[in-house]
């Protein structure tokens, strides 16, 4: 891996977890209470299918490495989704629990438990005993997509490079999560994990000009990319004072970004507007304001996230929409929906004083970059798959995550990357791996 | 409220939950706070030569995150001197002469020894005693405690002894360790017992320390084997104690042990013909506190019963317990699902599947599902559907939401249904369903006159064989 990486003490105090680790009597106590289902729905829901019952039985037995190894099968980044995923809306939002009157199974910090137990005592992701296959297969880009993948085909036998970017590899699991969900150094310390099973991952930028040498050199190449740039704020009033959330995120989180001034405005209310906000009032903001254009019903954010901003002191300015910035003033427009349903922008004006104009309104996907890679079919630009192979329009090219859902869970990359190991390892011959 | 007053064995009782023979009742000072709490009686910690413990003594099973389903002790009888335990029940007598306290003893088995402790113990006010012969560690390798118990001619002959000399009613406590509990209260009754008390601990190794190879409790490095109690051994008990009260050569008034720890209990236990029933484990386990419910809910179940005393209802439950050939074979019941109350869990499916009869199923099917061929979909073949299927994160904005469900809570390929045909009445799905009332065993009509297996085999003239 590239640069090794210190956390910033500040930062690491001022983001204390969100949810901190069970005790193992904590652990105990809640593995008992799972119900042990059968066929069970949180496994069903899991876009890993994490087979939960046997994972949290294993806590409750004593098999807590049994257990982590169980999370592994299915998930090669069990430790941080267990931190990242929104439970609420898988596992724990199937658990059968709540048409039982009670509260759901912790599934995610039971998860943690074993995770954090299994890393701890510093054991090993287990590699499948298969002889090292003759085939190579290239990931580009280091993030949760290429990392499922890359430990899936290394399952199989297969030599797998990852192409990283970024200093740090990881991707958004490393620059883009809320610190007090993950930290830098968890998901370092699982990449580390993943490299010890003998995934070669190299801190490289592949440009347009990289792909024929790619193809030369690889028997398929998965493209785990994510999205591109975020959008910007198209409004006048220039650049000054505007970051855009990721690169708050991946700031503070590296140490680089250790305040962000006493007012600040975040545009959009996705989980990454939140998160920004969040961030921003750790940072010791006292003013923090998120502008949407639309009403709360609308947003694209999850419930708790927004109860969360809330507790922590984000305000909410509905349908607002910036039209100019001027002088650490933020000029918003009223909007209505009009009766075709249409968003309208209003005569009424809004100054909201805003020393850090935060946009947190999506990424442009890499259509443009990639839509020269030969062949490659792309749709609103998202690269076309199959779902259940990560199969592209080109033989040799597969692709999973943000850059073929839109931007969507950690969970959800990893996947994506998994059902595309498969499909590479149909496609080369491999014999099938075991269902996980 | 009912009354829970009660005479056992000539013993007048303000109500029928006395403290067993173990350390809750090992000194006055805690006796009489146990009275104090609500304990109608006691029997003392066995009396008898003082003797030397051991630590650690007790070692437990817990289950599923319970602690103490089960618990296990290597104690043994007393060890404080016989006069101190007798000046302590004539002063706990002196202050509470409305409550029972009972003398548990236990000495080498020689007449004089016998003749002399039970003087002692009538001596000091105790109003009955009970002989331990059911102790099944430590005293038994001296030859005492179960080693009585275990055979009945020296149970008998010790029963005699007593009955000599005593002036109060004489309780003989069974161990549960011997092929058939009712050949020594046989014996107990043969010698002149005026009573029986029922059962001693069962014999146990808890449980192996992982770490160390040493069962539990560890003593230096070696343990024992014990005698468990508590909630694990009520099955056993309710069992022993209704054969001994249903068998004539044996009955006699009741005391019942064994895993009793709440009201519900212990009216199971009058309900097999109890007359007192005694307590420790639970106690050891919260406290003497616990009685307090013990005595205000069995007066509420009475009243909602109609039962205005104990005697209204006691042994109410032995006439239902039979032989299984007198069972009626015709009787007929199959599960049936409260599909508003499933929560999908499938646990009643796998258990029907694995472990019964495979008629609970989850491939929801339209029109007649029976016929001599009915191809279903096996567990695993819904788990493997699910491991392939592909799920994502739901995004409020971006995907459809959820279909509804009806006034079902699961949804509804998860709402396992029952074939009837097919289903044997065994009751495993209501009994792992976690889901109170979901799963109920529904009477099925057969059309045949009630038959047994007695009348059915005498009918065809088959001799029974086993």
């Amino acid at each position: 891996m590239g640069t090794a990486f210190t956390p910033h003490a500040g930062i690491t105090a001022r983001f204390p977890e969100l949810k901190p680790a069970l005790t193992p009597q904590a652990a105990m106590v809640e593995a008992n209470r799972c119900l042990n289902c059968f066929d069970a729905p949180c496994t069903s829901a899991c876009p890993t299918h994490i087979d939960v019952p046997r994972f949290i039985k294993k806590i409750a037995s004593g098999n807590v490495a049994g257990s982590a190894r169980s999370i592994l099968e299915a998930n090669v980044l069990g430790g941080s989704c267990a931190r990242v995923c929104p439970v609420e809306v898988l596992c724990e939002g199937s658990c059968v629990m709540h048409h039982r009157a009670e509260k759901p199974i912790m599934i995610g910090r039971l998860q943690r438990y074993a995770m954090d137990n299994f890393y701890g005592r510093g054991l090993q992701i287990p590699v499948r005993q298969r002889p090292e296959l003759p085939l190579r297969v290239a990931c580009v880009g280091g993030g949760p997509a290429s990392l499922g993948c890359a430990a899936e085909l290394r399952q199989a036998g297969v030599q797998v490079t990852v192409f990283d970017k970024r200093d740090l590899a990881g991707g958004l699991n490393t620059y883009g999560v809320a610190e007090y969900k993950l930290r830098v150094s968890e998901s370092l310390r699982e990449i580390e994990a993943i490299q010890s099973m003998g995934v070669e991952i190299l801190q490289r930028e592949i440009g347009l000009e990289d792909f024929a040498t790619l193809e030369r050199e690889f028997d398929a190449i998965f493209l785990g990319v994510g999205l591109g740039e975020m959008h910007r704020l198209r409004i006048p009033g220039g650049e000054a004072g505007v970051m855009d959330a990721l690169d708050l995120i991946a700031g503070y989180k590296t140490g680089e970004v250790l305040s962000v001034g006493r007012t600040v405005a975040v545009i959009g209310c996705g989980n990454t507007a939140i998160d920004a906000a969040v961030a921003s009032k750790r940072l010791g903001a006292d003013e923090v304001h998120i502008v949407y254009r639309r009403g709360p019903e609308e947003m694209s954010a999850f419930g708790f996230e927004y109860e969360h901003a809330l507790q922590e002191g984000v305000k909410f300015l509905w349908w607002r929409q910036p039209i100019a910035l001027e002088a650490g003033t933020l000029l918003c427009a009223e909007t209505s929906i009009n009766e075709a349903g249409e968003l309208v922008v209003g005569e009424m004006r809004t100054q909201l004083t805003a020393e850090v104009v935060v946009p947190a309104i999506g990424q442009s996907p890499l259509a443009e970059w990639l839509s020269s890679v030969k062949g490659i079919q792309f749709a609103k630009g998202r690269v076309v798959v199959d779902r259940a192979t990560g199969a592209t329009s080109h033989a040799k090219y597969f692709a999973g995550g943000d850059c073929v859902n839109g931007g969507r869970e950690v969970v959800d990359a990893v996947a994506d990357g998994k059902r595309a190991a498969r499909g590479i390892a149909a496609a080369l011959g491999v014999m099938e791996v075991a269902h996980g | 409220m009912a009354n829970l007053k009660t005479t056992f064995a000539g013993i007048e009782c303000i109500n029928p939950f006395w403290l067993a023979s173990a350390p809750p009742t090992n000194c006055g000072e805690q006796v009489m706070r146990a009275f104090d709490a609500g304990w109608g009686g006691a029997v003392w910690k066995t009396i008898g030569e003082p003797i030397t413990n051991v630590s650690s003594r007790y070692s437990s099973v817990d289950w599923a995150g319970q602690r103490m389903m089960g618990l296990n002790n290597i104690e043994l009888i007393s060890d404080r001197p016989i006069e101190v335990n007798l000046a302590e029940i004539a002063e706990v007598k002196r202050r509470y002469p409305k409550h029972v306290v009972i003398a548990s003893l236990m000495v080498e088995s020689r007449r004089d020894v016998w003749h002399e402790m039970v003087k002692r113990a009538e001596d000091a006010g105790s109003d009955g005693l009970e002989l331990n012969f059911g102790c099944p560690h430590g005293m038994s390798e001296r030859g005492m405690g179960s080693a009585v118990g275990q055979v009945p001619e020296y149970a008998q002959m010790i029963t005699e002894w007593v009955k000599e000399v005593a002036r109060t009613p004489v309780l003989v406590k069974l161990t549960p360790n011997i092929t058939d509990i009712r050949l020594v209260a046989r014996a107990a009754k043969q010698g002149g017992a005026d009573a029986l008390s029922a059962i001693n601990t069962i014999n146990s190794i808890t449980g192996i320390d992982l770490d160390t190879f040493t069962p539990r409790p560890n003593v230096d490095g070696k343990s024992s084997h014990g005698g468990y109690c508590g909630p694990a051994v009520k099955p056993i008990a309710l069992n022993m104690v209704q054969s001994v009260m249903a068998d004539p050569a044996s009955v006699l008034p009741m005391s019942a042990i064994g895993g009793i720890g709440s009201w519900r209990d212990a009216a199971e236990f009058l309900l097999v013909g109890a007359g007192t029933v005694q307590v420790c484990t639970a106690v050891m386990h919260y406290g003497y506190r616990i009685v307090e419910d013990m005595i205000d809910g069995l007066s509420q179940w009475m009243d909602e019963k109609g039962f205005s005393s104990l005697d209204d209802f006691q042994g109410l439950s032995l006439p239902r317990v039979t032989e299984w050939k007198h069972l009626n074979l015709n009787y007929k019941i199959v599960a049936q699902i409260d599909e508003s109350l499933c929560i999908g869990c499938d646990l009643c499916h796998i258990a029907c599947w694995d472990g019964a009869h495979q008629c609970i199923h989850t491939d929801r099917v339209s029109g007649p599902v029976d016929g001599h061929v009915e191809v279903h979909r096996k567990p695993m073949e819904a788990v493997h559907a699910t491991m392939s299927s592909i799920a994502v994160t739901r995004i409020p904005k971006m995907d459809p939401p959820a279909v509804s469900q009806g006034h079902y809570k699961a949804p509804l390929a998860r709402i396992p249904r029952v074939d009837e045909t097919e289903c044997v009445g065994c009751n495993l799905c209501s009994l792992v369903c976690p889901v109170e009332d979901c799963i109920t065993m529904k009477e099925v009509p057969v059309g045949l006159a009630p038959e047994t297996w007695e009348e059915r085999t005498a009918k065809l003239g088959i001799v029974e064989q086993c």
